[in-house]
This record gives structure tokens, C-alpha cells and sequence, in this order.
């Protein structure tokens, strides 16, 4: 993985994008910071940073949907002369070949991928629709780097992988020749990611530039030339990546010391949740599970492995009380549960943190404390007659805040102004700060930078050391192996038994989680961490 | 060239100044209809003025106006926050109204401290079990709110046009399709004497101020806001979705039907199908320009009633049509949309040559 390919240093010669000075500023937040950046011609450059560094702000200036304060961004044109980019013009950024990949794609579902990709390009007083000029320039541009997807397939049906590789052919289209991918990664199997990457190495040897944003460190060491970090909006590092390792590089991005995550050997105790041949079938395995049996212990990190929609979702609202089984039993705490219900579960020490930290996690609009106090406001804590305690509420929060260092104006701030690490902070706040025996922590960590990452480990390992019952649904390998002390795999709603982590091959694990190798403790019984 | 830029948190001054400008500007824009119909535009501003402010018995038939679009807008902005699309607060005035007129009328006779509560809570019921109905179709099977609660306007109008003609007639009124008059003990009293005005406008200041205290400080308002802001992130934390669309039902629907009441046993006296000139209606515009606050309700019913006060008045004393105040009320909404657009972007305006 490590074999970072390199493209000669005659090629970079040519310059091709360069921001001098570049300053913007909300009020009285500074969210870029006079930075300079240069990109060259076959370049791969990879911009790292926590959330909230800026990297955001500069690629909205550079598309120009942000004006800068201050400082210049010169692209050069077609043939060779350095020309300043009109700012917050979006049209003469694509003019000047600059092509955006946004983590959420912009796509429309229901068109084709060929739909999608001409759409904006064909003049819509057009007569008749003449598609095989764009269908010959987009076969060569398959052919020459690897991008293959079927195009008369509506995008629905496309993996997340194809569908990136349709944004990406949509900017190669528009002649793009600087490529900009904003996490790319973040959605992607580790397959799908590394053959991302073999592409993007082909596209750069063509002469293409490319700018990833970034924060898984591994990934960005195998596919870039050189990184540039952000913090605090501004430029903090710059080195070529064959000179950089990874702990020098998290630290620049943190700003401190990150420290490993690891699990201190502890026994588990008695079972806190138990699944019993819990069926589950709503028509579509992404939802489904079938006869499922799952065991967490006090005291103990159980990881659910799996790409995603295998079920996981399914399991997720099972035990965070969104949805009951069709058949089988869930006992929690040694009681048969016969009321799924959210209000119950969240009431009975279940800590739940949801998959979509946005959609199903916070109410935008609502303040920090409010949405810390969100589950529990019919406590009799929180309220005396049905009149809110605003004053109880507010305590608690500067208390969670501190505690978990929110990073946000205040209490009273809507929740909507936080970053999406200080997001997943707010919700580890509000269920942890309740002494949890059961844990339900769906992709934690997901689309965190290293420091938030590093954080929401700490606080699951403490609340394990405090005998609670972890339960972690993962895509992330690198994440299951660090903290679980247990893994299962899921795979078209089947899961296998846990197994002990220190017992597990990674690659293993992978073909498992591909649905090609049973496990390979398989047993019938429904606690195999005594099997160990 | 112009830019759109979104602002990340607009001021105070832009939340509460720019409904006030659209208002005014929407007076203003005014002048040209005014103008193309070849009024004096100066002096039909003032008839205008004076319509809705000149004297007591003015000033008395505006906040009568008023009382009614206070209660309806409430409604709507209540249902509206929770995102319930209560498009039916029309037809809920009427069955409210329907419902004093039945035990209101003679068939319970009690004293006032008796009779005027009764008259209230029978109407607010029959108005939220008419919302009541459509919500549960909304959250059971997923019916369009929208659909149902507009088209029940017309069958409640149908309705009420039956009952009027059969079991509700008066037969002391000449063959008029219209009810038994409501008993005394229970008629809302005036708030001046010989003035239209009556405790009805009170009922409404005291629930706008009532409900901006239930939205912002109780528990059902806190999940009220929740459910109507995110109901995924909502219901993950334990909040019953369906349990909160039904109390806002209830209270939408209440509030529609506590208008009809007002307009029963407060201005009318009796039942009619001319009871209501559309103040279902025009409560969703009067929410709007509040931009769905219970206490901006009170401001923009009052915008509201002396626009269609002043311009009917205006319009007897120059022969312009009293259409006018309509085109107003319609050009201050549209001011008050661009308005909140105008909130949350920040546009820039660019010559194209500025850069080279």
C-alpha cells in the first residue's frame, strides 16, 4: 500500500493552479488564513485537516461560490499563461478546467449515467439528440483510465463506487484538468477505495492535477505526491509525501499529540444484550436479517464488521428501539424485551448513536443544550409540570460541553453552526454522560478527522472499562481490529459468531465480509468468545 | 452579475426588520395599481389611513377584522411549524362555529360564566377533530394533509349549507338559509360600547401569547419544534412522531374552530355560509408574514386587517375596487418570501468587468 507513486519531477514543472494569500473570513472567525497553495501539472496533492480547518472554505473560493477576503487564485490557461480566476464565478472556474467530485454526490438518480454527464453541456434548444460524439469521447476516457461503468444504467441502481466514478467521467467531460475530490474515500469499500487510487495514478501520468481532501492518513501516503495540512485555517505543513510518516502528520493536523487508541485486557462479564434466531424480513437484504444471534457482555467491545448495507441498518434500528423483530428474542439486561420503543430504550441505560450523525442524530435548528437534552426532556429532571427548566438544561450542557469539548459558540448556539466531529461530541455527550450498560455506537467514527476519531475511541473504551456492553457497527477495519474485543461479520443479514480480535487475519476478515469464507470458529453456540 | 452568498446566522435586525420592510413596500408597490385605475394616489393612501385608524368605530371594525385572522393564523403557524400542511383551517372555522351555534343556541341555557366557556370548548373540538381525521390518515397511511384538509373546506361548506337549510334553520328568519340566533348569556360582550369589538380579540391576544409560551417553554412545544425541524433525528431520541402530529392537530384545529366561535357568538350572532370571507385563508398568509411566530401573528393580523379595512373603505370613497387590499395582502407575502430568501443569502452585485 505504501508504494506512493511517483511521477518525474520534470512534470511538475508546469504550474497549474496557484492561491497566494488566500484570506476569508465569517465575522469574526478566520476560516482561511493567507494560505498558499500550488498545484502542477500530473500532481496529486492531498489536503489534510481536521473538520473545520478550512479545507472546505478554500475549495468554495476556489470554485467560487466564496469571494475571498483577500489573496489571488491563478489557474493557467490552456496554453501556458497564468491568468487570475474571476472570483465567485463558478462558471469560469469550469471554464478553466477545474472539475469538483463532492463527497455527496450530485447526481440525479433517476437519469442515466450518460444523462447525467452531458446534462448542462447540451444546448437545450436542440432539435434532435445526437449522444454518440459523447459517447465515443466518454469511451476513450474509460479506456484510458480505468473509469468503467455502465452509463445506461440509472444511477440508482449503481454502487456508491460507480457512482463516483460517473461524477468523476462528468468532470473529465467538461475537459476538467484539475480534479478535485472532497473525501473521497469516505464512502468507499477498501477495494473500491484502492482501485480509486490506480485510477487516479493513470490520470495524473495523462497530466491530469488532482487535489484530495482527506483525512484517512494511511490512503493519502499511497496515492499523493505531496500534502499540505491545514489547521485552524491555516497552513500549518507542507512536505513531500515520500518524506512524511504518519504520526508526524496527525500531529501537525491536531495540533498535539494524538494518542493511540488501546484496549487494556479486561474479562467480560454477563451478557447485557442477547439476539436470538432474531428474524427480521423486510423484502430487501439491506434491511433484513436472517436469524440472527448476537451476544455483548459487559465490559466488552463487540464489532460488527461489514460493508455496508448488509443488514446493518436493520440491526442498528433493532437495538436502538426503531423496529421490532418479526420473530425470535432480544433480552437486554436478562429481561425479554417486549416493547421496542426509542423513549423506552434511551430511558433504560442505551446509549444509541446513530449512522447519520445529521439526518437522525440533531435537530438543526434547536440549540446545543436543547438537542443535549433531547431524550430526556420528559424526565422529571428537565421539567416540573410540563414547563422546560431551561436552567437545568443550560447547566448541563456547559457541563457536557466542557466535559466533552464541544467546540461551539455556546449552549444557546443552534446545534446546525457545529462541525460534524463537535456534532458526534454533542451525541456522545448526551448518551454517555448517562452511564450506559448497553453501547449501540453505528459507524462512530465516520468522516472524522484523526483527532475527533481518536476521541470518540477514548470515550467507548472508558465506558467499557466502566462495564458497559459495546456494541460496534464498522466499516472501518483499521477501527474494529484497534478497539473490539470481539468481532462478527455481517453479510446479507447473516452474522456470524464473534470471534476474538486477537484471533483474527485481516485478509480473512475481508473475504468474510465479501460473503466467501464462513467463519472460521463456527460454532452453534451463541458466545464463542469462551471458545478463545 | 449577481452572487448568492448564505449568511450563517442573520441578525436580529434582519429577522424582525426585513417583514416590516416587505410590508411597506408592499404598501407602496400599491401606488401603481392605484395610479393604472387613475385614483389620486396621495389622497386614496390617506382614505386608506383613515379607513382603518381615522376614528374609534374604525379603529373598532379593524381589530374586529382582526380577531379572526389572529386565531386562524395561529393555527396555521402552529401546524405549520410542526410541518402539518393544515390548508383546512376553513372549513375547521366553520364546524367550530357550527358547534357553538348547536349548544349555544337555546338547547342549554345556563348563566354567561357558564355558557361563553361552553360555547368555546365545543367549537375548539369540533375544530380539532376535523384536523384530527386527516393527520391520522397523514401518519397511519400516508395521506396528503394538503389534499384532505383543502378539499374537506368544500365538503364542510356543503354541510354547513345543509344544516342551515334542515336541522340548524331558524324558522323565525323568512325562509333565510341561516341559524338560531345564539343566546344571549352566551353572546361575547362588546369591549366599548356600541362597537363591534368584543372580548374575542382578547381570547386571541391571550392564545398567541399562550401558544408562544407553550412552543418555546413546555415539553410538548420543545417536541413539537423537534418533530416539525427533524423528524428522523426526533423520533430516534424517543419521540413519538405521530402522538405530537395529533396535539398539534388538536391545537391547530382548535384554534380554527375557536375563530368560528368568535365570529358566532362575538360579530354575527347567528350561523350563515357567509360567515368567513375566507379567513382560513388568509390566517396561512397572516402566519407567513409572521414567519410562523405566535406573537408576530398578532402583528401581521393587524397588518393584515387594516389593509382590508383601509382599502374597503378607501375603495366606497373613490370608486377604485376593494380587490386592491387583496393585491396588497398578495404583494406583502410575496415581499416577505423574497425577504426571507434576502435573510439567509447575502447578495452580492458584481460589475462583470471588475476583474480582468
Amino acid at each position: 500500500m505504501s508504494s506512493a507513486a511517483h511521477t518525474s519531477s520534470e512534470t511538475l514543472q508546469d504550474l497549474l493552479l496557484s492561491l497566494a494569500g488566500v484570506t476569508k473570513r465569517f465575522g469574526a472567525l478566520v476560516a482561511n488564513d493567507a494560505i498558499d497553495l500550488t498545484v502542477h501539472k500530473g500532481e496529486i496533492v492531498a489536503l489534510l485537516g481536521e473538520n473545520g480547518a478550512g479545507k472546505t472554505t478554500l475549495m468554495n473560493i476556489l470554485f467560487g461560490h466564496y469571494v475571498a477576503d483577500e489573496g489571488t487564485v491563478t489557474v493557467a490557461s490552456r496554453d501556458g499563461t497564468l491568468e487570475q480566476l474571476e472570483p465567485g464565478a463558478p462558471q469560469a472556474a469550469l471554464d478553466a478546467g477545474i472539475g469538483m467530485v463532492h463527497q455527496h454526490f450530485t447526481l440525479a438518480e433517476n437519469l442515466t449515467g450518460l444523462d447525467n454527464i452531458v446534462l448542462g453541456t447540451e444546448s437545450i434548444f436542440r432539435v434532435r439528440r445526437d449522444r454518440s460524439t459523447a459517447r465515443a469521447k466518454l469511451g476513450e476516457l474509460m479506456a484510458g483510465s480505468g473509469l468503467n461503468v455502465d452509463l445506461d444504467q440509472p444511477i440508482h441502481k449503481l454502487t456508491v463506487g460507480e457512482k463516483q466514478r460517473v461524477e468523476i467521467l462528468k468532470a473529465l467531460y467538461r475537459d476538467a484538468r484539475l480534479l478535485v475530490l472532497d473525501e473521497p474515500t469516505a464512502v468507499l469499500t477498501p477495494q473500491e477505495a484502492d482501485s480509486l487510487f490506480a485510477i487516479l495514478r493513470k490520470l495524473a501520468a495523462t497530466g491530469l492535477a488532482v487535489i484530495i481532501i482527506a483525512h484517512k492518513l494511511a490512503e493519502v501516503l499511497a496515492v499523493s505526491h505531496r500534502i499540505a495540512v491545514l489547521r485552524g485555517g491555516a497552513k500549518v505543513g507542507e512536505m513531500k509525501t515520500s518524506e512524511a510518516d504518519h504520526k508526524s502528520i496527525a500531529e501537525l493536523m491536531v495540533g498535539r499529540e494524538v494518542p493511540a487508541s488501546r484496549r487494556t485486557p479486561r474479562e467480560a462479564g454477563k451478557p447485557v444484550i442477547t439476539l436470538a434466531d432474531v428474524i427480521i424480513d423486510r423484502g430487501d437484504s439491506r434491511r433484513s436479517l436472517h436469524s440472527v444471534n448476537v451476544t455483548a457482555r459487559e465490559g466488552e467491545i463487540l464489532g460488527i464488521a461489514g460493508v455496508s448495507g448488509n443488514g446493518q441498518a436493520a440491526l442498528a434500528q433493532l437495538i436502538a428501539g426503531l423496529d421490532k423483530p418479526d420473530s425470535g428474542t432480544v433480552e437486554i439486561f436478562g429481561d425479554k424485551v417486549t416493547k421496542f420503543d426509542a423513549h423506552t430504550f434511551a430511558q433504560n441505560g442505551i446509549a444509541r448513536i446513530p449512522e447519520d450523525r445529521h439526518h437522525d442524530g440533531m435537530v438543526g435548528s434547536m440549540t446545543v443544550a436543547e438537542n443535549i437534552a433531547i431524550e430526556d426532556v420528559r424526565s422529571a429532571e428537565y421539567q416540573k409540570l410540563g414547563f422546560l427548566d431551561f436552567d437545568v438544561i443550560r447547566k448541563r450542557a456547559e457541563h457536557a460541553i466542557a466535559d466533552y469539548d464541544v467546540r461551539c459558540p455556546g449552549p444557546d448556539a443552534p446545534a446546525r453552526l457545529l462541525s460534524g466531529g463537535n456534532i458526534q461530541k454533542l451525541i456522545l455527550a448526551r448518551v454517555l454522560e448517562k452511564s450506559p450498560r448497553l453501547i449501540l455506537a453505528n459507524q462512530p467514527s465516520r468522516g472524522l478527522d484523526v483527532g475527533a476519531q481518536s476521541e470518540v475511541h477514548r470515550r467507548l473504551l472508558e465506558a467499557r472499562q466502566n462495564g458497559a456492553a459495546v456494541i460496534l457497527i464498522s466499516e472501518d477495519l483499521d477501527e474494529l481490529l484497534t478497539i473490539s474485543d470481539q468481532i462478527a461479520v455481517i453479510h446479507a443479514g447473516h452474522i456470524t459468531p464473534a470471534m476474538p480480535t486477537e484471533s483474527i487475519d485481516r485478509s480473512e476478515l475481508g473475504l468474510m465480509m465479501a460473503g466467501q469464507k464462513a467463519a472460521p470458529h463456527a460454532t452453534t453456540t451463541t458466545n464463542p468468545g469462551e471458545t478463545a | 452579475m449577481i452572487r448568492f452568498e448564505p449568511r450563517s446566522n442573520p441578525g436580529p435586525l434582519l429577522v424582525y426588520g426585513v417583514p416590516v420592510l416587505a410590508a411597506t413596500i408592499a404598501i407602496l408597490l400599491a401606488a401603481i395599481p392605484l395610479a393604472l385605475a387613475g385614483a389620486p394616489i396621495i389622497k386614496a393612501y390617506g382614505l386608506m389611513i383613515t379607513g382603518a385608524f381615522g376614528s374609534v368605530f374604525s379603529t373598532s371594525e379593524m381589530l374586529t377584522r382582526a380577531t379572526p385572522l389572529i386565531l386562524t393564523g395561529l393555527a396555521a403557524a402552529i401546524a405549520f411549524r410542526a410541518k402539518l400542511w393544515n390548508i383546512g383551517a376553513e372549513g375547521q372555522l366553520y364546524m367550530g362555529a357550527m358547534a357553538a351555534v348547536a349548544v349555544g343556541s337555546g338547547v342549554i341555557d345556563g348563566p354567561s360564566w357558564v355558557m361563553i366557556p361552553l360555547v368555546i370548548i365545543a367549537g375548539m373540538i369540533a375544530g380539532a377533530l376535523m384536523l384530527i381525521g386527516p393527520t391520522l390518515l397523514k401518519t397511519r397511511l400516508g395521506v396528503d394533509e394538503v389534499v384532505t384538509t383543502l378539499l374537506l373546506n368544500f365538503i364542510v361548506l356543503l354541510f354547513v349549507q345543509m344544516m342551515l337549510e334542515g336541522a340548524l334553520k331558524d324558522p323565525m328568519s323568512m325562509g333565510w338559509p341561516q341559524s338560531e340566533p345564539i343566546i344571549d348569556s352566551a353572546v361575547f360582550p362588546p369591549l366599548l360600547e356600541r362597537m363591534r369589538v368584543h372580548i374575542g380579540l382578547i381570547i386571541a391576544l391571550v392564545s398567541a401569547i399562550a401558544l408562544a409560551i407553550f412552543v418555546k417553554r413546555t415539553v410538548w412545544g420543545f417536541e413539537i419544534r423537534a418533530v416539525g425541524e427533524n423528524a428522523a433525528a426526533a423520533k430516534f431520541s424517543g419521540i413519538s412522531v405521530t402522538k405530537t402530529m395529533i396535539l398539534v392537530a388538536a391545537l391547530s384545529g382548535g384554534l380554527a374552530g375557536l375563530a368560528g366561535v368568535s365570529e358566532v357568538a362575538g360579530t354575527r350572532g347567528y350561523l350563515a355560509t357567509d360567515l368567513s370571507p375566507g379567513y382560513g385563508y388568509a390566517g396561512i398568509v397572516v402566519a407567513m408574514l409572521a414567519r410562523l411566530s405566535p406573537v408576530g401573528v398578532i402583528a401581521s393580523a393587524l397588518f393584515v386587517a387594516s389593509v382590508f379595512v383601509g382599502a374597503d373603505s378607501m375603495s366606497r370613497a373613490i370608486g377604485v375596487s376593494s380587490y386592491l387590499a387583496d393585491l396588497i395582502v398578495a404583494m406583502a407575502l410575496l415581499c416577505v418570501l423574497i425577504g426571507g430568501f434576502l435573510t439567509r443569502f447575502k447578495v452580492h452585485f458584481d460589475r462583470k468587468s471588475a476583474q480582468g
